[in-house]
């Protein structure tokens, strides 16, 4: 018999944040993304094609690393929804700003899923990874075993669970301010959609009038006619002007602010999941608990086992969302604080130019009267 | 458009009555009798617009409709036929309706004028400086419930030698501006002066103000209208032969006005009105013109072309402004999502940009609403404004078809009357001969200067005309550049607002950390 050799903790043979979604391409009705990584070792790099399955394969594999202690504490990185070609007005809703803009703000989503997976000291010693961002047949697209970690599954009857005060004061102020987060964070990032999308309606309609004003153009020698052709052209200019502007700034608002304030919402969902993860670990260990004291002796010893796995793993568990609680509120500054200077210095140009732009519209108007 | 009671001009007694200096206001009687009974097109509308059954709507103190005015839309299909753009029969008692060609100029010349002397005027004003500036200002809801109305303040700056002073202001309400277009109407656009129409009424936006609803739409209503009013009056002066007419003096100088009272759209006198529009609408299908000048038909093609295009514009304009009240809506909305979201989080710096934010939100929206302003108050109404211009323009078109029309219906009566008078010779009544040859007579002469003046009124409205439109090119064209230079300078300003506002919160997201 072979020996079995211990199997290496596997790292990562790539740059954790190199990682870069480079392309989309519509195959019939599927999206299938391009994806390159640089060589860890020397000069090269990987190219791959996925598709949104493949992605989900991936995400699996991680909830589903049932050997390694207090994974359930662990805040995954968000999968955004899945991105369809012709998607419904549903679909469309519910993927908010990933859905614009010829879908790159959905490629950015999917490769900062990647790059945080990577980063993550647990999660990026997964397989399932190196093989996602290396091989370069396709993952496999069977369906690994039901993921045990989603929530759309569970009964309603566990909801209840979510407001099953805590034991520890740290977890419980956390959970209390997710909540409110989770709700303000949605709200104001269906909020600034609704700014984008109007941005988006105000950009045709002057892209409208500058067409009409085209139209107004006279022939004929008589001077009244020529001047007034002449201040209809430079209008018709000037609100085509405006109509770049407002794609400009829609887009920015899209790709800066609308961007950041979607992944800070998915991944404060994320954090809710974990919390009650561990509050149903928390109840479940209560029961265990309360089994044991109750047993009969027959059954004593069994229950006490049962009590004491439960108590370890949700040591574990707690030992794991404690730290990933205290690295999340650092990420989630990192990536706002990122989110807006972005944004403001983009906005900022944005302006500047169409304040020239304009300006000399103003000076070659005032120099044709 | 409805030409009533003005019906063909009195034959040539009225030059020599002007001459005389005798008033030049004409009793309604005189005008009926002279009335012929010969046009049948005229016919329908003479009589049943008479002063005599002005009388009878005039003050009609049940008339239930006393204070409604009608909303009308822009592209409502009454909106042609509720235009008090047509001459009205029914103007108030005081002046009544003439078919005065010369109107009674006012102080600055002491002699009466005749056709000549208005192009002498012209010439005048020509390279002069328009020096005069009307303000509609205050608005102020006079009286409560139904019957409340809104006052302005309407002030004339000017130093025109036209005046008795420098500044002065009066007091007038909405239907008194009705009431001058009404009356200017039906002295001026029957011979082709272009006379600018009144701003539109509306049921709903007054009956909000006067149920003393004190909420942002009726607000921006009476400002809507203010500013309209406004437009209306400083277009009208700007017209040389309009700014001399002693309505529009008494309008802007005297403090007390006699009230307009049928300037109501659904009154009897809007009914009648609306009436008269249908028959003139049937009318002009009927007549056609032999058009023996290209300069006319071109003219009528352009202006056709142009009320089309304007119409997309204006429909193009209300989309965008439509489109940034919805905008400042929502940023509105983010603003306040975002300032929760900042009292919310934990991390300080994070909170304050946060808060900085929402401020900064909430500033870009004042800036939306002032952009959807400059959208609406320049363009928007600027629009509106020349598609109902253009309205009045080709009614005065019109008007000179129908002079036309009537210069050929005299001409095809004279002929049947010279045929008659050609056929007495073999009549076999030798007695009644001669008293009917005598009166046959008469009738071809009165004819011919029928004729003769016919040919003189086609040929003066195609001469006014032709002025008209060349000084109305003119001003539109002024008109346009002055309102796009303002837009340009709107946009600019909120742009560098807009980058001051950028400069300011950039340090604060920075700060972050």
């Amino acid at each position: 018999m072979m020996e079995e050799v211990k199997e290496v903790t596997p790292t990562l043979s790539v740059h954790a944040d190199n990682i870069k979604v480079t392309e989309v391409l519509k195959e019939g009705d599927t999206l299938t993304f391009i994806i390159v990584s640089q060589k860890l070792s020397g000069t090269g790099e990987y190219h791959v094609d996925r598709t949104y399955d493949d992605f989900e394969w991936l995400q699996q594999h991680l909830f589903s690393q049932e050997d390694v202690p207090g994974i359930q504490g662990v805040i995954f990185p968000p999968l955004p929804a899945k991105a369809q070609v012709n998607a419904s007005a549903k679909v469309m809703k519910q993927l908010g700003f990933l859905g614009l803009e010829e879908w790159q703000p959905y490629c950015k989503a999917l490769e900062n899923f990647l790059q945080q997976i990577a980063a993550h000291s647990i999660l990026c010693k997964n397989k399932a990874l190196e093989i996602f961002l290396t091989s370069s047949d396709p993952p496999g697209r069977q369906r690994v075993r039901k993921n045990i970690f989603n929530r759309l599954s569970q009964a309603v009857v566990e909801m209840r669970k979510e407001s099953h005060k805590d034991v520890d004061e740290f977890f419980q102020t956390e959970r209390d301010h997710n909540l409110v987060l989770t709700g303000c964070t949605k709200t104001a990032t269906e909020r600034f959609l609704d700014v984008v999308l109007t941005e988006q309606k105000i950009a045709v309609a002057c892209g409208h009038f500058s067409a009409a004003l085209q139209l107004c153009v006279e022939q004929g020698e008589d001077p009244d006619k020529q001047a007034f052709s002449k201040a209809c052209v430079k209008l018709s200019e000037v609100f085509n002007s405006m109509m770049k502007n407002m794609t400009s700034v829609a887009e920015n608002n899209v790709n800066t602010l609308g961007v950041g304030l979607d992944l800070e919402s998915r991944y404060q969902e994320a954090e809710k999941e974990m919390l009650f993860r561990r509050t149903c670990k928390l109840v479940e260990l209560e029961t265990a608990r309360r089994n044991a004291e109750k047993a009969k002796p027959v059954k004593k010893a069994a229950m006490e086992e049962v009590k004491k796995a439960a108590e370890t793993e949700f040591d574990h568990i707690c030992g794991v969302a404690k730290q990933e609680i205290a690295q999340f509120h650092g990420l989630r500054v990192k990536m706002l604080q990122q989110a807006l200077v972005q944004w403001c210095e983009k906005q900022l140009l944005t302006a500047k130019e169409k304040a020239d732009q304009f300006d000399q519209h103003l000076q070659a108007f005032r120099g044709m009267a | 458009m409805a030409d009533t009671a003005r019906d063909p001009p009195p034959a040539h007694t009225d030059f020599q009555e002007l001459e005389d200096g005798e008033d030049l206001f004409l009793e309604p009687a005189v005008i009926q009798e002279s009335g012929p009974a010969s046009l049948p097109a005229e016919d329908i509308s003479a009589n049943s617009n008479g002063p005599k059954q002005d009388s009878l709507f005039d003050d009609d103190p049940e008339d239930l409709f006393a204070e409604a005015t009608e909303e009308v839309s822009l592209d409502s299909p009454e909106r042609e036929v509720l235009l008090s753009d047509g001459p009205s029969p029914a103007i108030t008692p005081i002046t009544p309706p003439t078919s005065v060609i010369t109107p009674r100029i006012g102080l600055a010349h002491d002699d009466m004028f005749t056709h000549s002397s208005f192009d002498e005027i012209e010439e005048e004003e020509g390279g002069d400086s328009f020096d005069m500036h009307i303000s509609v200002s205050d608005p102020e809801k006079v009286g409560d419930g139904m019957n409340a109305y809104m006052a302005y303040k309407v002030t004339t700056k000017t130093s025109m030698s036209l005046f008795k002073t420098d500044e002065f202001s009066v007091k007038r309400r909405f239907s008194d501006f009705l009431g001058l277009h009404s009356k200017l109407a039906s002295k001026y656009l029957h011979i082709g002066y272009i006379v600018p129409p009144a701003p539109e009424k509306s049921i709903v936006g007054m009956t909000k103000v006067k149920v003393g609803k004190e909420d942002q739409s009726s607000n921006e209503f009476v400002e809507k209208r203010r500013s309209a009013l406004e437009r209306y009056l400083m277009r009208t002066v700007k017209h040389p032969i309009l700014l001399k007419d002693p309505d529009v003096l008494q309008f802007l100088e005297s403090s007390e006005l006699p009230r307009a009272v049928s300037t109501q759209a659904l009154s009897s006198a809007g009914l009648l009105r609306m009436v008269n529009k249908a028959a003139d609408a049937v009318n002009k299908m009927t007549i056609k013109m032999n058009e023996s000048d290209a300069w006319f038909e071109e003219k009528q093609q352009h202006f056709e072309n142009l009320d089309v295009q304007l119409r997309k514009l204006h429909a193009s304009v209300e989309s965008l402004v439509c489109h940034r009240k919805e905008l400042s809506v929502n940023t509105a909305q983010f603003a306040k999502s975002a300032a929760m979201l900042g009292n919310s989080e934990d991390h300080t710096a994070l909170s304050r940009a946060l808060s900085q934010l929402a401020e900064v939100e909430e500033k870009i929206d004042q800036l939306h609403q002032d952009q959807a302003n400059a959208d609406f108050y320049l363009f928007s109404e600027l629009l509106g404004d020349y598609v109902r211009l253009i309205t009045a323009v080709k009614g005065v078109f019109d008007h000179r078809m129908k002079t036309w029309q009537k210069w050929q219906d005299s001409q095809l009566l004279l002929q049947k009357k010279r045929e008659a008078e050609a056929k007495l010779q073999f009549t076999n009544k030798p007695d009644k001969l001669q008293q009917a040859k005598d009166e046959i007579k008469e009738e071809i002469e009165e004819l011919e200067g029928k004729v003769q003046q016919g040919e003189r009124d086609f040929e003066q409205i195609s001469k006014t005309i032709r002025k008209e439109v060349s000084r109305f090119e003119k001003e539109r064209v002024k008109d346009f550049k002055m309102i796009i230079i303002k837009y340009l300078e709107s946009l600019v300003q909120t742009q560098q607002q807009l980058i001051k506002y950028w400069d300011a919160f950039l340090p604060e997201a920075k700060a972050i950390s």
